[in-house]
């Protein structure tokens, strides 16, 4: 399953829709905006998106990670505008048999997003001004 | 003809436009709209060269061939996540 929205992440409802006695590892990863950004300070950060083609990436990488490991659940979320500090742009659940598929398929979907997907961050700085975020080296990125 | 390109986040702040109108030749590829848009568009030097092209909501290579009808996007490197 997947999602763009504009509301606040509530991992609560996905986890429970993740949790089946067919699945003995259910894995949650919440990416949350961060106050320091190199020494930086930032107020809030705003996402923005290609909404149709973010939609169509995530479906892939969903495609993707169920051909390459073994999931009962997959679910990625992303939240788009205003992001306050502290709270989750990005939501990831997996859930597999054994957990080494789950753990593997996690850290593959947030890393391959964080490629692939077209979405886009802008940091609000506390001193006023804003900077589209736009990594060049994003091989080498690993936040 | 024309070929409507749309701009996100820097790229857009850049160009002030969210999307831009080019006027090409038939059966244009990504590369000739990439040219285009760096004569019409000056200030996306720093940003284009390291910008992906998308045409219809799915990544593009560089030779992809575009019609009037082709929804092109140009892709700055993304920061989602």
């Amino acid at each position: 399953m997947i999602k763009l929205t504009r509301e606040s992440l509530d991992p609560t409802a996905p986890l429970q829709q993740a949790q089946s006695r067919q699945s003995g590892a259910v894995l949650l990863f919440l990416g949350v905006t961060r106050q320091h950004t190199r020494g930086r300070e930032t107020n809030e950060l705003h996402y923005d998106a290609y909404d149709d083609m973010a939609r169509n990436e995530l479906q892939r990488l969903e495609t993707e990670a169920r051909d390459r490991w073994d999931l009962n659940e997959c679910i990625l979320v992303h939240r788009l505008g205003l992001v306050p500090l502290g709270e989750a742009s990005v939501l990831i659940i997996t859930a597999s048999a054994h957990r080494k598929a789950a753990f593997d398929a996690g850290e593959w979907l947030i890393d391959t997003l964080k490629q692939r997907v077209p979405i886009w961050k802008q940091e609000h700085w506390a001193d006023g001004t804003t900077d589209w975020v736009h990594p060049i080296e994003q091989a080498t990125k690993s936040e | 003809m024309k070929v409507t390109v749309k701009l996100f986040a820097g790229a857009r702040e850049l160009a002030g436009h969210s999307e831009v109108k080019l006027d090409l030749p038939p059966s244009v590829t990504i590369a000739d709209v990439r040219k285009k848009l760096l004569t019409e568009f000056p200030q996306l030097a720093s940003l284009l060269p390291h910008a992906v092209f998308a045409v219809d909501a799915h990544y593009a290579a560089e030779d992809s061939i575009l019609d009037e009808n082709s929804e092109v996007a140009c892709i700055p490197p993304v920061s989602g996540g």
